[in-house]
């Protein structure tokens, strides 16, 4: 049976290729569940704003908005690269 | 009191309207008053599918204008009591469905009838939208494939936030998965994404499994949906499908590859 395994496992098969990255992209698309239509291009913005003063990386800004009671905390995340 | 069931998937081409053909026909087949709705405006198809495409005379849009009253506009199926159509426009266009023309059509059927099952046309606009908006469950319906399975995450989204119980804030939609075109020797050579995965990746709970199967494009050729056909393997899994709605619990089926016997292997031909 371990032999079987083993053998199976050779070759990458097509289906678990499929699995893989649909794990990451549903994973993505949920990140930006229920969050307004304007998100995605005020993270671009903002990027854009910072990337006058320093230079970033594309991923190295995150951006979330949570909703408490009666208000809405947008945080925002940049890493800076080392001086 | 009634129960309004979307049938839904994103992706065009999987197989929601003859699941909502073969799902519909099994409740009726168990005696539930069902009416199936097609809300592909402009586009319809039901009707083909259930065999009853000469006998349209008025559709959806022509009882959402007041043009027509709803009994003008269903059609009863020939094969199976309690079991009645209401087929889309073929010549408006979506825009002429309004939410509160849709609202008021289910709240006449729900009187009326056990089960109100609406096929949804594929994508997520208005169509899309008015379809799932007043449903109370959802049968959406996967192909073992990435563009699918991707498109069933992004409408599971949608029935969570975009629908009259998502407002309303109550008890929210009941979300079945229905996996369709299951091909278990493709999944057995690694070649096809197994149940398991998908049921992983959307995390859903899986009302159904239906095989690839001939029998799918013999029933639709002659418009009689696939529960019809009850020695077919996809007909006995839509059959299974409708006992787990109705809430019985069945094991799965048609998941794994299934030995020939000797006399099939020796005569070919069998007959799925």
């Amino acid at each position: 049976m371990k032999l079987l395994e083993f053998l199976k496992r050779e070759r990458k098969k097509s289906a678990s290729v499929a699995k893989e990255r649909l794990q990451i992209i549903v994973a993505h698309q949920r990140s930006q569940r229920g969050q307004p239509d304007y998100m995605p291009l005020l993270e671009r913005e903002l990027l854009e704003v910072i990337r006058r003063y320093v230079h970033v990386d594309d991923n190295a800004i995150q951006i979330s908005l949570d909703s408490e009671d009666n208000c809405s905390v947008l945080e925002l995340n940049v890493t800076l690269p080392k001086s | 009191m009634a129960k309004i069931i979307v049938v839904t998937s994103g992706k065009g081409g999987v197989g929601k309207t003859t699941s909502a053909a073969a799902i519909s026909t099994g409740l009726a087949l168990r005696g539930k008053k069902t009416v199936v709705i097609d809300f592909d405006v402009g586009l319809r198809n039901l009707d083909l599918i259930m065999g009853c495409e000469r006998r349209v005379v008025y559709d959806l849009v022509n009882v959402i204008q007041g043009e027509a009253g709803l009994n003008q506009a269903l059609i009863r199926d020939k094969r199976v009591e309690n079991l009645y159509i209401l087929p889309a426009s073929q010549t408006r266009d979506k825009d002429a469905l309004t939410q509160e023309g849709v609202a008021e059509i289910l709240e006449k059927l729900k009187e009326d009838f056990d089960f109100i099952i609406c096929d949804s046309p594929a994508g997520i606009e208005r169509g899309a939208q008015l379809a799932m908006y007043f449903a109370d469950e959802a049968i959406v319906v996967t192909n073992p494939e990435v563009s699918s399975v991707r498109d069933s995450d992004r409408i599971l989204g949608l029935l969570a936030s975009k629908t009259q119980r998502a407002e309303r804030g109550g008890d929210p939609i009941k979300e079945h998965l229905l996996i369709t075109r299951y091909n278990p020797e493709r999944v057995t050579t690694g070649d096809m994404l197994t149940l398991e995965d998908i049921r992983e990746i959307l995390s859903v709970h899986l009302l159904g499994l239906i095989p690839e199967s001939e029998a799918v494009l013999r029933a639709s050729n002659q418009g009689v949906p696939v529960t019809h056909d009850a020695a077919s393997d996809a007909g006995q899994a839509y059959s299974d499908t409708v006992s787990r709605l109705l809430g019985e619990e069945l094991p799965l089926r048609f998941h794994e590859v299934q030995r020939k016997s000797l006399l099939s292997r020796m005569f070919g031909g069998s007959r799925r």
